[in-house]
């Protein structure tokens, strides 16, 4: 107990006296009430108020105290009041002028009973569980309603271009593509590494080394491509958009641009929205680049395919239609981020832990509807035969 | 009992605080006396709230000495920083209220980290502080975020209050209240100095506040304290920037 500060003053501490014969009581408190000798002081009143009730006549002298403050004051008003009962009034000698008014302020004072007992009961837990069910619903029609909003804005923005915000649309641009390329680039490198070593490793003992570009080229430009980028993009892009739109709403800055007759959906949600959607295909173009080429690397250099080999193989493997498939997956991906980190943006309440709440629900949302969008385009691929 | 009023309860001398090449305060010196409330006041941007962070120690300072209870928080040890910080109060310029606890837990924190009391005694010292500051003792289980400005200000005031400090900073109190609840908050603070024998170190831009609770004003300028004394001493002085402070148009209404 680090908090606890150290009890260096101990002469001057304080102390409650008691005397008195039969019904009388007559406490004396002396020394310093003031809050570092609070659990002491606690200690004394908690001991003296068990005699309340069996005395009648009570006075409580405060000449000898040295020192008081809020603490002891109240200390002394609590003394005072459980002495008083009914008929008996438990007096106060002794104050002197200085603390006479301090003692009138927290006779002010009337305790009502803490409202912090929150108890676990069945039907409280079963409610819990009702308010989840129904903010699924709740989650589902948002997006759908800010989705809405935004192909609103967009359709004024069409019909007024004046309205477009060109210089932010282009400042979230650099934010979340060109800034994002290192780490991107770096990533899907890895993976088209990890995934030509295993493949290599696993179809050698059927002596079918060559067929790892068959599989590196699918997985890479079908799914694995755009499905980490959107992964990584609702990480590193989802939150800030998440945190930016959530202290901008606790700041009350989305009110202010309303007063000012500015919509927030056209000034701050249209803008991030578009640079999403033209970020994610160009990222998961240049994240398809680097795993196949990692790929390649690997299955040079461990699985001794060559360049030449790897790059003819590729050729026949794989055709255009793989590589559409997952650029045509990344635009919609990134309309799915923007809008769930946007709408959690919008969500957040006056607290901190709030942000935090959101910025957390806004990616792990965001990442979850990439994956179901994932599943539904891979049945609606596998029905129009791409 | 109550110590000396010669004796300051903050020294600061020749004290200088730079950001990156803007010399903020230079060479300045000031002393708090025991049981006073200090007003302080300068233009905007002279660095008012600056002196006050150099004082608690959020902001390095480049060079000179600064003394809080007597003790040197440079040379402190960690424990003897906590004995300090524990005798002072800050009330920030926004209040700077947790906002993810109550009004209660606000107030209780840091009462709960320095004492080891029951929380029957916490709840009752909690609304002791409510009442002290004016607020009703049903906002205790209220969010900062559902407060109105002057009851997070006054909140704020309850938890810089909570542990009885010896010394009290406000920065701009009354910015942001009404004319009413800033006389009232005016009010407060002095009866609070008086009941509890505070140091009161009160930045502040509001005339009302400087006439009606003050006893000693320091003006701000140029990184240096270019006056200090009574308000008398202020109307009477011919610095130019004082004369208009305290000779304006706003002046004169206050003082009628």
């Amino acid at each position: 107990m680090s908090a606890v500060p150290r009890m260096v003053v101990v002469k001057g501490g304080p102390d409650l006296q008691r005397s008195g014969e039969g019904s009388a009581l007559s406490l004396r408190a002396t020394g310093a009430w003031t809050a570092p000798f609070a659990p002491s002081l606690e200690r004394l009143v908690a001991d003296a108020e068990k005699l309340a009730g069996k005395k009648i006549d009570v006075s409580i002298d405060v000449s000898q105290v040295s020192k008081l403050d809020t603490f002891g004051a109240w200390l002394i008003e609590r003394l005072r009041r459980s002495f008083t009962t009914g008929t008996a009034e438990a007096r106060i000698d002794g104050l002197s002028a200085n603390y006479a008014s301090l003692v009138d302020e927290v006779r002010r004072v009337s305790v009502a009973p803490g409202g912090d007992a929150t108890s676990v009961t069945i039907t409280g837990m079963l409610s819990q569980i009702g308010r989840s069910v129904a903010g699924i619903f709740g989650t589902v029609a948002a997006l759908i309603d800010m989705l809405g909003a935004v192909i609103v804005a967009s359709g004024r923005v069409l019909i007024h271009p004046r309205g477009f915000r060109l210089t932010s649309t282009i400042h979230h641009l650099e934010q979340v593509c060109w800034r994002a390329v290192p780490i991107i680039v770096l990533i899907t490198f890895l993976i088209g590494c990890i995934i030509a070593q295993q493949g290599i490793f696993h179809f050698r003992r059927f002596g079918a080394d060559i067929f790892v570009v068959d599989m590196l080229g699918v997985l890479v430009l079908r799914e694995i491509g755009v499905l980490l980028v959107a992964i990584m993009i609702a990480g590193r892009s989802g939150s800030a958009y998440t945190a930016e739109l959530g202290s901008m709403k606790m700041r009350e800055e989305i009110d202010a641009l309303r007063t000012m007759g500015f919509d927030p959906i056209e000034v701050l949600i249209l803008p991030r929205m578009l640079a999403l959607i033209i970020a994610l295909p160009i990222l998961s173009f240049l994240g398809d680049i680097a795993a196949l080429y990692g790929g390649g690397l690997v299955a040079w250099f461990y699985g001794g395919v060559d360049p030449e080999a790897f790059l003819l193989r590729l050729r026949d493997a794989i055709s255009i239609d793989h590589f559409t498939v997952g650029l045509l997956k990344a635009p919609v991906m990134a309309a799915v981020i923007g809008i769930v980190a946007c709408v959690e943006g919008l969500a957040v309440l006056g607290s901190a832990e709030s942000l935090g709440r959101h910025t957390t629900s806004s990616v792990v949302k965001g990442i979850f509807f990439v994956i179901v969008m994932d599943g539904v385009f891979a049945i609606f691929f596998a029905a129009v035969g791409m | 009992m109550m110590q000396a009023m010669s004796d300051p309860i903050i020294r600061v001398r020749d004290v200088t605080v730079q950001f990156g090449k803007t010399r903020v305060l230079d060479g300045l010196d000031l002393d708090v006396k025991r049981g006073e409330i200090l007003g302080f006041v300068g233009p905007s941007g002279a660095g008012k709230s600056v002196l006050t962070r150099t004082i608690i120690g959020l902001v390095p300072k480049l060079s000179g000495n600064i003394e809080v209870f007597g003790v040197d928080l440079d040379a402190a040890d960690r424990a003897g920083r906590r004995a300090v910080e524990r005798r002072w109060g800050v009330l920030f310029q926004q209040g700077a209220l947790f906002s993810s606890l109550t009004v209660r837990q606000n107030i209780q924190f840091p009462v709960r980290e320095y004492l080891k009391v029951s929380q029957r005694l916490l709840d009752e010292i909690m609304v002791a502080k409510l009442v002290m500051v004016g607020l009703r003792p049903d906002v205790a289980d209220r969010f900062p975020s559902e407060l109105s400005g002057g009851m997070i200000k006054r909140v704020a005031l309850a938890r810089a209050l909570a542990l009885d400090p010896e010394l009290v900073f406000l920065d701009e109190p009354t910015s942001g209240l009404d004319p009413i609840g800033a006389g009232d908050f005016d009010e407060l603070v002095r009866t609070l100095q008086r009941t509890l024998g505070l140091t009161v170190f009160m930045v502040t831009h509001d005339l009302d506040s400087l006439y009606t609770a003050c006893d000693r004003i320091a003006v701000l300028g140029n990184g240096k304290i270019i006056a200090a004394g009574s308000m008398a001493d202020m109307q009477a002085s011919e610095h130019p920037w004082l004369r208009q402070y305290f000779h304006g148009k706003r002046a004169r209404a206050v003082m009628g």
